[in-house]
C-alpha cells in the first residue's frame, strides 16, 4: 500500500542525497518526492510517496530518523489529510472544434488555462491524484503533447500541527569564504 | 580575546579537548597544513602503510577501549583507501572518526589532483559524514562528529576537511557542553506497554534463551544481562561480536550460535518458545533460513536502533533503548524461575554432541587450528585480547577460546573483512598497553594488510601474531568442498615463509609444524620481547564443523563425522 510521509530536514546541502541513499540503499522505491521550504527558516519539508506494507513503512520511518539532519517524520497514511498534485498539460488543439472542446472539460474540471498558442493550450490543475488522472484520461484523445506533474504534497486536517525544532542556523548560512590571497589551492 | 587558530591547529587542539591521545594516519597534499601542525600537539601519530590500516586500527582501538578510534588520512585514494574500514566499522557498530583532506573549497567540483567526492562515496557506510570548507566549522564539526560516533548506537563518522579551511584562521571557540543536535536521538525509551508485555512473556516463558549481541558489550550491559540470567534461570547465547557479553566458563552459558554455532545452541533456539534478543540483529548467519528460525518461541527484541525491529525476523514485543536502561527497568520486575528442566534438555543435546569435540580426538599427530587456538588460551588463561581476521581459523577461535571478558574478542562479523586482524591488534595493544593481544588470522587474511608489520616495528609495539597456515582460502575452500564439488579454484594459496618474513622487518618469526611444538613456541612468543609472527603449518583440508549452511534452517547442520579420522590426509592414505 501506498504510504505519504511528511518529513522535516534540515536545510543542508546534500539532504536530499542523503534521504535518496538511504530509499535506494534500504530497497524503498520513491514514487514522488517533492521537497520545498517551510515556515521555519533553516527547516524544508518532503512528502514521500512509497510503495509498502506497513512494517516496511515503519522501519522506513526508523532508518529516516537515524539521519541526523532529518527532524521529523510523520507517516499521513491513515489519517484525515489533505493531498494536492499540481500538473501543467499542453494538449493539441488544431482546430477551433477540438480548443472548444478541451475549454469545456478545463471547466467542467476547474482547471485553468495558463497559455494559449494557435495550436495548443497549456492547462494547469491542482487537486489529488485522481482528479488528475481523470483530467488526462479525457485530454488524451486530443492530443497531450507534454505534461509535468509535481507530485503529492500533503498536511493532516484540523489545527494540529508538526512542531519541529528549529536547527542551528549559524553554520549554513555562511556565505562563501573571502577570496584569501594568502590561501594556496594546490595540493 | 580567544586564541587565533589556524584551521590545522584546530583539528588536533579539538582532537586533545575530547581526550584523544592516539590517531592512525598517512599525510599526503590535502592534509598537509593539519600534518604541519601536527608537530606542536601532545599526540600520537602512528604511521601506517595503507590507510585501510589506519581504519582499522581506530575500530581496534575503539572495540577495546570503549573510546572514539581516529584516523587521518588525504583527499582522494587517501580517502577511498579508508572506505574499506569505514564500512567494516559501520556493519559492527564502532565508533570511529576519519578526518579526511579535501582539495581547496574553489576547485571542489574540478577534477582537481587527488579529488574524489568522499562525502559522497562514504555516505552509504558512516553513520553521518561532513563536508568542512570553512574554518569556523572545524572544531565543532569535530566536538560533533566525536559525539555522534559514540552516542547511540556508534557509528563512524567522516569529516572532509578542504585545505583552505585549514590553512585559514579562526577564534579558538570550543564550548565543552555536549552536543545538542535538533534532529539525532540517541535516547529513545519504550513505552510502559511495550515493558509491561516483555515482562508477561518472559515470566510466563518455560524454554526462554537469551540471544546476547555486541549491544552488551557496547551498552555496559554485561553486569546486568547477568544478573537476569541468574535470577530468571534462563541460558545465554551469544552471536559472534557478543562473545565475551557473558562469561564463557559460567554454568548458563551456551556458546556461540549460528553458522558455525555450537550444535546444542542452534537446536535449542529452536526449540525454544522465547529469545530475548539483547542488542543483536537477527543477521543471516545467525538465524540461517528465516521462515523456519525459532518457530516454537515469541521474541522480545531489545536495541537502541529501532530500524532492526523486524527487520529479518518479526518480533513480538520491541524495547528501545540502550540495554543497560532497559534492563534495569525490565529486570526488577522479572520473577525468579525454575526453569530446569529446559536446562536438563539443553544438557542432553549438549552430551550428543561434545564427543565429537575435536580436543576429545586422539592426537593423530596431526597439527589442528583447534589445538592451536586452544593451546593459546589455556597458556594465556583466557586473559589475551585476541584480534581475529576472517575465515575458518576466525570461526575456530569463537568456538575454541573462551572469552570471559568483554572486549577480548576483536573481530570484523557483519562486514566479515579479510586484513582486518593486523592492523585491528595494533590499535588494540595502542588502547589496552597492558593487555597480551594476539592476533589470529589465516595465511590469506595475513597477507591483504601484511604491510602493517612495519608499523608495528616502527612503533615498537609487542603482539603476538599466530598465523593459522593451511595453503588455502580455507573458509572458501570449505564452501567450495561441501557445495562445489570439491573443485578448488583459486584458492590454493602459496606464501612467503613468515617467519623469514617477520626477521626482514626486525621482528621474530617462528615456525610451527607438529602439536608438540605449540606449548612450547606459544609460551616463546609470550616471554619474546618484540612481536612474534608464529606460522602454524595446520591441515590443509580441515573443516569448520557445525555448519549450517547458508539459507538451511539453523538445526540442519553439516556435522563433524564422528568416526576419526577427522580429516583424511595423505598421511593416513
Amino acid at each position: 500500500m501506498k504510504h505519504t510521509f511528511s518529513v522535516y530536514v534540515e536545510d543542508k546541502p546534500g539532504v536530499l542525497n542523503r534521504i535518496a541513499s538511504l530509499f535506494r540503499r534500504r530497497a524503498f522505491n520513491i514514487e514522488s518526492l517533492t521537497v520545498g521550504h517551510t515556515e521555519t527558516p533553516g527547516v524544508s519539508r518532503m512528502t514521500i510517496l512509497v510503495n509498502s506494507d506497513a512494517q516496511g513503512a515503519k522501519r522506513l520511518e526508523a532508518n529516516l530518523y537515524k539521519l541526523v539532519n532529518v527532524l521529523r517524520v510523520h507517516n499521513l497514511t491513515g489519517e484525515q489529510s489533505v493531498y494536492r498534485e499540481l500538473v501543467i498539460i499542453k494538449v493539441a488543439t488544431t482546430t477551433l472544434e477540438i480548443r472548444t472542446h478541451v475549454l469545456q472539460l478545463v471547466d467542467v474540471f476547474r482547471a485553468r488555462v495558463v497559455d494559449v498558442s494557435a495550436d495548443s493550450v497549456i492547462i494547469e490543475t491542482t487537486g489529488a491524484e485522481d482528479k488528475i488522472e481523470g483530467l488526462l484520461e479525457v485530454l488524451r484523445p486530443y492530443g497531450v503533447l507534454e505534461l509535468v506533474r509535481t507530485g503529492r504534497v500533503g498536511m493532516v486536517r484540523g489545527p494540529r500541527s508538526v512542531t519541529v525544532e528549529v536547527p542551528d542556523l549559524s553554520r549554513t548560512d555562511r556565505s562563501d569564504p573571502d577570496d584569501d590571497e594568502n590561501i594556496s589551492y594546490s595540493v | 580575546m580567544a586564541a587565533i587558530r589556524t584551521g590545522a591547529q584546530l583539528v588536533w587542539e579539538s582532537l586533545v579537548r575530547e581526550g584523544v591521545k592516539t590517531v592512525f594516519g598517512y599525510p599526503g597534499g590535502a592534509i598537509l597544513p593539519a600534518y604541519d601542525a601536527l608537530l606542536d600537539y601532545p599526540i600520537r601519530h602512528v604511521l601506517v602503510r595503507h590507510e585501510q590500516g589506519a581504519t582499522h586500527m581506530a575500530d581496534g582501538y575503539a572495540r577495546a577501549s570503549g573510546d572514539v578510534g581516529v584516523a587521518i588520512a588525504t583527499s582522494g585514494p587517501g580517502a577511498t583507501n579508508m572506505v574499506t574500514g569505514i564500512a567494516t566499522a559501520m556493519l559492527d557498530s564502532s565508533p570511529i572518526v576519519c578526518i579526511t583532506g579535501q582539495v581547496g573549497s574553489k576547485v571542489i567540483g574540478t577534477d582537481a589532483f587527488q579529488e574524489t567526492d568522499v562525502t559522497g562515496v562514504t555516505l552509504p557506510i558512516t553513520k553521518h559524514n561532513y563536508l568542512v570548507s570553512h574554518v569556523e566549522d572545524v572544531a565543532p564539526t569535530i566536538h560533533e562528529a566525536m559525539y555522534v560516533a559514540r552516542s547511540g548506537r556508534p557509528g563512524p563518522v567522516l569529516i572532509d576537511i578542504t585545505k583552505d579551511a585549514q590553512q585559514a584562521s579562526t577564534e579558538m571557540e570550543w564550548d565543552p557542553k555536549d552536543v545538542k543536535l535538533p534532529g539525532y536521538r540517541p535516547d529513545l525509551r519504550a513505552s510502559k506497554e511495550e515493558y509491561r508485555r516483555a515482562v508477561d512473556l518472559i515470566n510466563g516463558a518455560k524454554r526462554p534463551i537469551i540471544l546476547a549481541g555486541h549491544g552488551v558489550l557496547l551498552s555496559g550491559a554485561m553486569g546486568l544481562v547477568r544478573q537476569l540470567a541468574e535470577q530468571a534461570n534462563i541460558p545465554v547465547a551469544m552471536t559472534l561480536l557478543g562473545i565475551g557479553g557473558f562469561p564463557a566458563q559460567h554454568p548458563l552459558n551456551l556458546g556461540m550460535m549460528g553458522m558455525h554455532g555450537e550444535a546444542w545452541v542452534n537446536q535449542a533456539i529452536q526449540e525454544a518458545d522465547l529469545l530475548l534478543a539483547f542488542g543483536m540483529r537477527f543477521d543471516d548467519r545467525v538465524t540461517g533460513n528465516v521462515k523456519n528460525y525459532a518457530p516454537n518461541a515469541r521474541k522480545v527484541h531489545i536495541d537502541i536502533d529501532p530500524s532492526e525491529f523486524n527487520k529479518n525476523v518479526s518480533v513480538d514485543v520491541a524495547l528501545t533503548g540502550d540495554l543497560a536502561a532497559v534492563l534495569e527497568e525490565l529486570s526488577p520486575l522479572i520473577n525468579a524461575g525454575d526453569r530446569n528442566v529446559w536446562l536438563d534438555t539443553i544438557k542432553e543435546m549438549k552430551g550428543e554432541v561434545a564427543v565429537r569435540d575435536i580436543q576429545n580426538l586422539p592426537d593423530s599427530g596431526h597439527l589442528y587450528a583447534a589445538h592451536v587456538i586452544n593451546d593459546i588460551w589455556r597458556l594465556t588463561n583466557g586473559k589475551a585480547v585476541v584480534v581475529t581476521d576472517v575465515g575458518q581459523h576466525q570461526m575456530w577461535e569463537a568456538q575454541y577460546y573462551h572469552h570471559d571478558e568483554p572486549r577480548s574478542l576483536i573481530t570484523s562479523g557483519g562486514l566479515g573483512t579479510m586484513g582486518f586482524a593486523l592492523p585491528a591488534a595494533i590499535g588494540a595493544k595502542l588502547a589496552k598497553p597492558d593487555a597480551e593481544v594476539w592476533v589470529v588470522a589465516g595465511d590469506g587474511g595475513f597477507q591483504m594488510t601484511m604491510a602493517e608489520l612495519a608499523t608495528i616495528a616502527q612503533e615498537k609495539i609487542k603482539i603476538n601474531i599466530a598465523i593459522i597456515n593451511n595453503g588455502y582460502l580455507g573458509m572458501v575452500r570449505q564452501w567450495q568442498e561441501f557445495f562445489y564439488e570439491r573443485r578448488y579454484a583459486a584458492t590454493p594459496l602459496l606464501s612467503p615463509d613468515f617467519s623469514k618474513l617477520a626477521e626482514c622487518f626486525g621482528l621474530k618469526g617462528m615456525q610451527v609444524d607438529a602439536r608438540k611444538d605449540v606449548v612450547p613456541s606459544v609460551e616463546a612468543a609470550r616471554a619474546e620481547e618484540k612481536t612474534v609472527v608464529m606460522d602454524f603449518r595446520v591441515e590443509q583440508e580441515d573443516t569448520v564443523y557445525p555448519m549450517v549452511p547458508a539459507g538451511a534452517d539453523l538445526d540442519k547442520m553439516i556435522r563433524r563425522p564422528s568416526s576419526a579420522p577427522i580429516v583424511e590426509t595423505a598421511d593416513d592414505k
